[in-house]
């Protein structure tokens, strides 16, 4: 039976010799090509980043004594507190002039949870004035922690805007 | 069909729902790389074998890494690194053979992909391997993109904190991820647990998918021909040696890696993030995954071929449908007859492609039985065996000349209706595999001086195996057999796919002039048809 099974001719050597070449220089080439640059020479980050709980939205009360009687024995409590938490505004103006403003909501179905926020921003490097601003309580008007600084930036430095909650204050690192 | 013979059904049946150019581009491609490697041996046509060989280097390499990788902040960079520097005749090369693998395979992945799609095989009876394949590219790319944060380098760096932006678009975390690289502090022992549990947890879900993937094939190829494994590991190892795979710096969290040497075969969802958002990449993955999932419920214009049939009086339960269904869609259950131990062949309709190779292994389908309407143990309701006899008696009874030749041939395959003359009877089956040895013998006997078989080319079945077992029938290593007094010098066989017409007159014409070499007529078998 012929089924035209035939010899590997030499130009078939040179084309296996030459598609196999073409895969290897496929992956070489775009395993480490062209080179990525996240970001330009001069440019260096800002990051915004923080997981804090707001304030409750509201003052606990007390119950007045017909209110408890009508509540079963195990659910009179003294104080009655609201379970949501406040969103937190968070504002950063970089030079005077506002570069994020962001209304962050509590997490949570009930809304008691944390507020998380983060934000990039890209500046020039060199010296910056940077002033931070964050409300977390909805029943006060203007900004509970604010933190205004110079900062002096090297290219492709990063520097992180976070909330210490043991210190209450905004930190810059 | 010429001579006046009955037609059977047979049809060219398109390429899926696309147009013909892009299938046809496809086909050139492979075509060209047959005459580099043979169709046997043709890359284009083991995407999957390899895919899964590639896997396995994968896995070999990547076991040898966890072994010395420090799985801690401090200690990573520096035992990839030193592995690199001060091994590098073996860590250094498996650590390049690791990453090298890992780009192949997502190369041959996606090549295995765009071949399925461009030759419409994933819907009906494939829409399963196609549903369970899905998933599978976002299980390759996941654990591939965290190999690279387990080095801890500049470039482990920056995937990892592009992965977490990505992943925080996702309301799903109630911290953020991003806050695990705020700074070093922030990086710990217990994230990089986290970091080889994706590295080690999401392959050992692609293994799972695999299974799942080939689960209704049957004798799926899991790793290719030998000549073809080792060209692709060779290929690899030189690579791996010409351009060993080195650490970018420590990764420092302080700053903003600046040049990157990058994988954009692995990585390039990074970089299309920050080009747009992240939530339209998440859009985007959403869509492709949508688009690839809805792709086999899209109507097709094909009119569904009618499956296999079962006729419990003419199967003998011999198990050769079994052993020969490329889908896996024959079982065998005890035969009604109640005889104790006999079996009878039965059809998953589900699995079940259609494509008659059963009816080519049946033993009850050869033609010399005696009955008047030849009925087989397993038959196509669309081209029974039966009109295939007649059709075969009507084109031998209609042929002229001296050198009578019967073309059998494969709808799928190269159009051997273009090879009719008056001398030549061509008989196209849904697939070559369909074509029982005895219809030679008989066609011989019956009076052709010569026998042409043809079919896809080898590896490019498009039912898989048909080519394989009518060449293996053949030359008599697969049941049922071509029997050993059929004289071989009055067949020859010719794999072409569509498009090959040329190569397939060539062999018509070869097989005319061997037969010029030979004594007119068969007087071997002549006269020899009565029903035996």
């Amino acid at each position: 039976m012929n089924d035209s099974k035939t010899a590997v001719k030499p130009s078939a050597w040179l084309g296996q010799a030459l598609l196999y070449a073409l895969f290897a220089a496929l992956i070489g080439v775009f395993s480490s090509w062209p080179p990525y640059r996240h970001l330009a020479a001069d440019q260096s980050l800002i990051k915004l980043s923080f997981s804090h709980t707001g304030q409750p939205v509201s003052d606990c009360v007390k119950p007045s004594a017909e209110e408890q009687a009508k509540l079963p024995p195990n659910m009179r409590a003294p104080l009655r507190c609201p379970r949501e938490r406040s969103p937190i505004v968070v504002e950063i103006d970089i030079d005077g002039t506002p570069a994020f403003r962001h209304v962050a909501q509590p997490s949570g179905l009930s809304k008691d949870g944390a507020s998380s926020v983060y934000q990039r921003v890209q500046v020039s490097a060199g010296t910056h004035h940077l002033a931070v601003r964050m409300r977390d309580d909805v029943r006060s008007a203007g900004f509970a922690h604010v933190r205004e600084q110079d900062v002096t930036l090297a290219p492709a430095q990063i520097l992180v805007i976070d909330f210490d909650t043991a210190s209450q204050k905004i930190k810059l690192q | 069909m010429r001579h006046g013979a009955p037609a059977l059904p047979a049809s060219r049946p398109p390429h899926g729902a696309l147009p013909g150019a892009l299938p046809g581009a496809w086909r050139r491609l492979e075509h060209g790389f047959d005459a580099a490697f043979g169709s046997p041996l043709n890359p284009l046509r083991h995407l999957g074998a390899l895919a899964f060989m590639l896997f396995w280097l994968l896995a070999i390499s990547g076991i040898y890494l966890y072994a010395v990788i420090d799985t801690s902040v401090q200690g990573a960079y520096a035992s990839i690194d030193q592995l690199s520097r001060q091994q590098w005749f073996l860590g250094g090369v498996l650590r390049s053979l690791h990453r090298y693998s890992a780009d192949a395979f997502v190369l041959v992945m996606l090549a295995h992909l765009v071949r399925e799609w461009l030759l419409g095989r994933y819907s009906g009876f494939r829409r399963f391997s196609w549903l369970t394949g899905v998933p599978l590219l976002g299980f390759a790319f996941a654990s591939a993109i965290g190999g690279f944060w387990l080095n801890w380098d500049q470039l482990g760096q920056f995937s990892a904190l592009a992965t977490a932006e990505l992943l925080d678009w996702l309301p799903v975390f109630a911290s953020p991820m991003t806050r695990n690289f705020l700074s070093a502090a922030s990086v710990s022992d217990r994230l990089f647990s986290l970091f080889v549990f994706v590295h080690l947890g999401v392959p050992l879900l692609l293994v799972f998918g695999l299974w799942f993937h080939i689960q209704r094939i049957s004798r799926a190829q899991v790793f290719p021909p030998r000549a073809l494994a080792l060209g692709t590991f060779a290929t690899l190892l030189v690579l791996a040696l010409w351009q060993p795979v080195m650490s970018h710096a420590p990764a420092d969290l302080a700053r903003v890696p600046e040049v990157l040497a990058y994988d954009w075969l692995l990585l390039a969802i990074h970089p299309l993030t920050y080009a747009t958002s992240a939530g339209t990449v998440w859009v985007l993955l959403a869509a492709v995954a949508l688009l690839l999932f809805a792709l086999p419920f899209v109507p097709q214009r094909a009119v569904p071929v009618p499956i296999a049939v079962v006729d419990p009086a003419n199967c003998n339960g011999c198990r050769r449908c079994f052993a020969d269904c490329p889908y896996a869609a024959v079982t065998m259950v005890p035969h009604p007859n109640g005889r104790h131990g006999r079996e009878m062949a039965t059809i998953d309709a589900d699995l079940c492609a259609s494509c008659g190779i059963c009816v080519g292994a049946c033993p009850s389908s050869t033609p010399f039985r005696s009955a008047a309407e030849l009925v087989t143990g397993i038959d196509m309701p669309s081209a029974p065996i039966g009109a295939l006899r007649e059709q075969l008696r009507a084109g031998l009874a209609a042929l002229q000349g001296n050198r009578k030749i019967v073309v059998f041939g494969c709808d799928r395959g190269a159009d051997v209706h273009t090879l009719a003359a008056p001398d030549v009877a061509p008989l196209s089956l849904m697939c070559a595999g369909a074509l029982p040895p005895s219809f030679v013998e008989y066609a011989l006997r019956d009076g052709a001086s010569a026998v042409l078989v043809s079919g896809c080319r080898r590896e490019g079945c498009e039912f898989r195996l048909g080519q394989q077992w009518t060449e293996q029938r053949l030359a008599g290593k697969r049941e049922p057999y071509l029997r050993a007094s059929v004289p071989r010098e009055r067949l020859a066989a010719a794999w072409a796919d569509a498009g090959d017409e040329g190569g397939l007159r060539a062999a018509l014409g070869q097989l005319r002039n061997r037969l010029h070499t030979l004594p007119a007529g068969n007087t071997a078998l002549a006269g020899a048809t009565s029903d035996e």
